[in-house]
């Protein structure tokens, strides 16, 4: 395996992902990783220099449209589905000490 | 004659004549899904007494002259990555488990608009992660033709649901192939529009540049007539596009000749079951026979389209999947000290393997150090595949080749090898990254009975040429049944004999 991906990437990765590993997920995840970066390796073969990064396939530009309200208030439905409310809002742990 | 042996349109015409029932016609659905239910798993959920409820509406309707467009009355099924109005949408993941949208998803809308009677949400590959429909955390799906093998994913319980004929027609989505391969697995047609063409609203997003909705059928009429209804600019989606070529039912004609279709000899290489190989290419000789002009020629770049897929899908669903937080809907974690440790575990065990395997590689490929050497490269490599279809299209109408290299593998064969699982998308995930049209049409079984797909790919916007091709090609066979789908037809005839 080209890639090998270290402990501190690993923790690193978990980090941004938002995501808490087992010992054995972070062994898994980092041979996994590891295996799939050699793959997407195989895209050095080709001389991409000359393309520009496309990340939409027409060229369409900023959409934009007046900021007008055009649902209606719906706090009622939408805090069905909240694992904790209170007050006619989220709950969420205390998030400043 | 039996309700369950109709197409789509069939039905429509059927129940616009008077001829059948909306209720009726629900009542054969609900009654097939309980008969296969068991065994196949194609739905999360489904909610009779709301099929009722619709049905008795959309008669009254029909009769009244409201609705007259040809689905009025069908029955159908929505992939779970939809949202409907208060009924579950969980994307087959715990983390969504008990997420009841308060919207409903435009395309679905716009169904429901012209009577679809919705019969429940079909299973599928966790947020659409997947070739199979094994990493649904609701079970697998199982294949109506053979149910020791997959039907495909991830919108597998849609094709598998169509296959068995527990809904008439069905709602997929494809961010890689998603439609396609599990319609070729389970022996229907699935169309992938260019993107931009259905709206997304409501569409549980994964990879945003390359999801696209589309239709799930028993033949290409019926395909192209759920595309007509549900193409539209929307303005809840700004990628959507306006689009005044959406009368798709208008090329519906018998006739390839002159048409010119390109095989990409890259498409036929290394890897290719020599039975889908005999399938595909006997399917191009139907069509030649027909009046085509058929070549091959050489696509190129074929092997690079996996690895860029990987790196920008990946990356799209790192950012997309942050919104499950365990704060607005979806899981929380019981014990938790803080929000971050909450936000962290209300997410580890809420998300699936393969779902966790893929934000963390989107978050590497994205961070910085790595963005470069990943993330625009992969974005790169798009634009040189998009100018190789764009050379490939200025010769050729339609590009043909098989949808997936094999036909549906066994359960249990797929996951213990993500990367060779990968590889089975080899046909299809071009498509998405170019953003083009791309259908599976049914050339045929392999001798072991299990399904093979013709891929039909168009230029952007020319689903008009698939269409044709599809149907002219169809109109030379006759539509195949799983077994499965006959059995209790097939009692029934027996008990009458009795």
């Amino acid at each position: 395996m080209a890639n090998i991906i270290s402990d501190e990437t690993i923790e690193y990765v978990g980090i941004l992902a938002k995501l808490e590993l087992s010992p054995e997920e972070k062994e898994a995840a980092k041979r996994d990783m590891g295996k799939m970066l050699d793959y997407i390796d195989k895209l050095n073969e080709l001389d991409t220099s000359g393309a520009e990064p496309m990340s939409h396939v027409f060229p369409v530009s900023n959409v934009f449209r007046e900021d007008v309200v055009t649902n209606g208030d719906d706090r009622e439905n939408m805090l069905k589905n909240a694992p904790q409310q209170k007050g006619g809002a989220f709950k969420v742990p205390k998030t400043v000490e | 004659m039996d309700i369950l042996d109709l197409t789509a349109v069939e039905l429509g015409r059927k129940i616009k004549a008077g001829e059948i029932g909306v209720a009726e016609a629900a009542e054969a659905s609900l009654a097939q899904i309980r008969e296969l239910e068991p065994e196949l798993n194609c739905y999360v959920t489904v909610d009779e007494e709301n099929v009722r409820k619709q049905a008795a509406r959309v008669q009254k309707e029909i009769d009244d002259g409201v609705l007259c467009g040809p689905l009025a009355g069908v029955p159908m099924a929505v992939k779970d990555n939809m949202c409907l109005a208060g009924l579950p949408t969980t994307c087959s993941s715990k983390i969504l488990e008990n997420f009841v949208p308060a919207y409903t998803a435009e395309a679905v809308e716009r169904l429901i608009k012209e009577g679809a009677v919705v019969l429940g949400k079909t299973n599928m590959d966790e947020f659409a992660m997947g070739s199979t429909t094994e990493t649904s955390a609701f079970g697998e799906t199982k294949n109506p033709w053979n149910p020791a093998h997959v039907p495909g994913g991830s919108s597998g319980g849609s094709c598998a649901a169509v296959a068995a004929g527990e809904c008439f027609y069905a709602l997929g989505s494809d961010t890689g192939g998603s439609i396609r391969q599990p319609s070729s697995f389970c022996g229907v047609t699935g169309i992938k529009p260019t993107y931009g063409t259905v709206s997304r609203y409501g569409l549980i997003a994964y990879g945003s540049s390359l999801d696209q909705i589309g239709p799930i059928a028993r033949s290409v009429p019926d395909c192209a007539a759920i595309l007509e209804t549900i193409a539209f600019q929307d303005k809840k989606d700004s990628t959507s596009i306006l689009r005044e070529d959406c009368d798709f039912t208008s090329a519906l004609v018998d006739d390839v000749s002159g048409m010119r279709i390109g095989i990409p000899t890259d498409y036929l290489g290394e890897g290719l079951d020599d039975e889908v190989r005999a399938a595909v290419l006997a399917a191009a000789k139907t069509l030649e026979e027909k009046g085509a002009v058929v070549e091959e020629f050489d696509l190129s770049l074929a092997e690079y389209a996996i690895p860029a897929y990987y790196v920008i899908a990946s990356a799209e669903a790192s950012s997309n999947l942050s919104r499950f937080d365990g704060v607005k809907y979806g899981y929380r974690t019981k014990e938790y000290e803080g929000l971050h440790n909450m936000y962290k575990k209300s997410r580890s065990e809420g998300f699936g393997e393969e779902v966790k395997r893929r934000i963390m590689l989107g978050s590497f490929v994205l961070s910085s150090g790595y963005y470069d050497a990943y993330y625009l490269k992969a974005l790169r490599t798009k634009a040189l595949i998009k100018q190789a279809f764009d050379r490939a299209f200025a010769r050729y109408d339609v590009i043909l080749g098989p949808t997936a290299p094999s036909t549906a593998p066994r359960l249990g064969e797929s996951l213990g090898d993500p990367l060779k699982m990968y590889l089975g998308d080899i046909y299809t995930i071009a498509v998405n990254l170019a953003g083009l049209p791309g259908m599976s049409v049914p050339c045929g079984c392999d001798s072991r009975g299990l399904p093979i797909g013709l891929q039909l790919i168009g230029d952007c916007f020319k689903e008009k040429n698939l269409i044709r091709a599809g149907y002219a090609y169809e109109c030379t066979r006759s539509y195949e049944m799983p077994k499965m789908a006959r059995q209790k037809a097939e009692k029934e005839a027996e008990q009458e004999v009795q």
